[in-house]
């Protein structure tokens, strides 16, 4: 097996932004509790614009839970979220997630997650007892196991149709040029 | 990049401190799978990240009934600091009197620098070398290789051992 390819390939089950015949898929495999992705959610929009239509965004969920306590449950009420209440309110809930991760200590505990669940149009009980049922638990883990299989090997990692990105995200004209390449 | 010992090799015996008052041997691990993950050192940032990962997938390798086993020349403090502290769930080996000695033995030791390479190995339940992998020291190698491997090791026979008892009957 080639290292860093992504298995298995997009589908139905992900959470896609986009067109399903664009010429680009972006894969991100991320942690709403890290740093790093935090960054990325910052650079992603500007990549984003530069490439429009041509770009599918496909986010995918690698919580590193012992290093991010709420890792995990984030990713669950996201999944939640998306469960209940589409897929609208699912990039608005994962914007929320990551631009209020660095709020404060507790930003993403259960209260905090239950309240942007709600100002994004779920029903803040409803994502309540799938966190208490641990309901998306495997879906995540399934998530992550997916990742590691592709060889993900920190957060946030990135491949482009369907191999491991090994330049820098962080600097959004390079990561829009190897895009751009892999376009065309 | 060291030349690591390749597939095939018995793999070296060695006892070093888990914890102060604590030690691990190879040995112990007799008739199940052990992966070593030899690193540069505790608290670098690309170690932290390849060591939180192999926390997070600890349980998969759990599954194969395989044990996973940090070394690098750090001392046992300093390893019961850095476990503690990033939450690692497995044992921490101090290769540290003498300096990288193990590491040596696996061909694994970055002479220049005095410290281990980032080099994985997955050795079967006969102590025998079934895959090994050296990353460049700056790049997390992930997880995938070594779950290919314990993956492939269950699914060929045992390196010595099936082989060995037929021909000691047939003896």
């Amino acid at each position: 097996m080639t290292q860093g390819t992504l298995r298995p390939p997009v589908s139905e089950g992900d959470h896609v932004m986009g067109d399903a015949n664009a010429a680009v898929t972006l894969v991100e495999y991320g942690d709403f509790q890290c740093p790093h992705c935090a960054r990325a959610h910052l650079v992603l929009p500007k990549v984003q614009a530069a490439l429009g239509a041509r770009l599918r965004f496909v986010f995918r969920n690698f919580p590193l839970a012992e290093s991010h306590p709420d890792a995990m449950h984030a990713a669950e009420a996201a999944e939640s979220v998306a469960a209940r209440a589409g897929v609208g309110a699912y990039w608005a809930m994962y914007d929320a997630l990551y631009e209020h991760q660095r709020d404060s200590e507790d930003a993403l505990d259960d209260e905090h997650l239950l309240r942007y669940a709600e100002i994004v149009g779920a029903s803040a009980a409803d994502v309540a007892r799938d966190l208490e049922a641990d309901t998306y638990e495997s879906r995540v883990k399934a998530d992550f196991m997916s990742g590691v299989r592709s060889g993900v090997n920190g957060t946030p990692t990135f491949f482009i149709n369907g191999h491991r990105f090994e330049g820098d995200w962080s600097n959004a004209s390079s990561f829009v040029a190897a895009l751009e390449a892999a376009a065309r | 990049m060291s030349q690591i010992l390749a597939a095939g090799t018995i793999a070296p015996a060695f006892s070093l401190h888990a914890t102060p008052d604590q030690f691990v041997s190879l040995a112990d691990f007799r008739g199940k799978p052990v992966i070593l993950a030899f690193y540069p050192a505790d608290w670098s940032p690309v170690c932290g990240d390849q060591m939180a990962l192999y926390n997070e997938v600890r349980s998969e390798f759990h599954k194969h009934h395989a044990t996973l086993l940090g070394i690098s020349v750090d001392s046992a403090w300093c390893h019961g600091a850095f476990a503690e502290h990033r939450h690692l769930h497995f044992p921490l080996l101090a290769d540290f009197e003498p300096k990288g000695a193990v590491a040596r033995q696996y061909g694994a030791y970055r002479e220049h620098e005095g410290t281990c390479e980032r080099a994985l190995f997955v050795i079967d339940g006969e102590g025998v070398i079934r895959w090994s992998y050296c990353s460049p020291v700056g790049v997390n190698p992930g997880a995938d290789g070594i779950l290919e491997a314990l993956e492939a090791l269950e699914g060929a026979p045992a390196s010595g051992g099936v082989d060995a008892a037929a021909a000691g009957v047939a003896r």
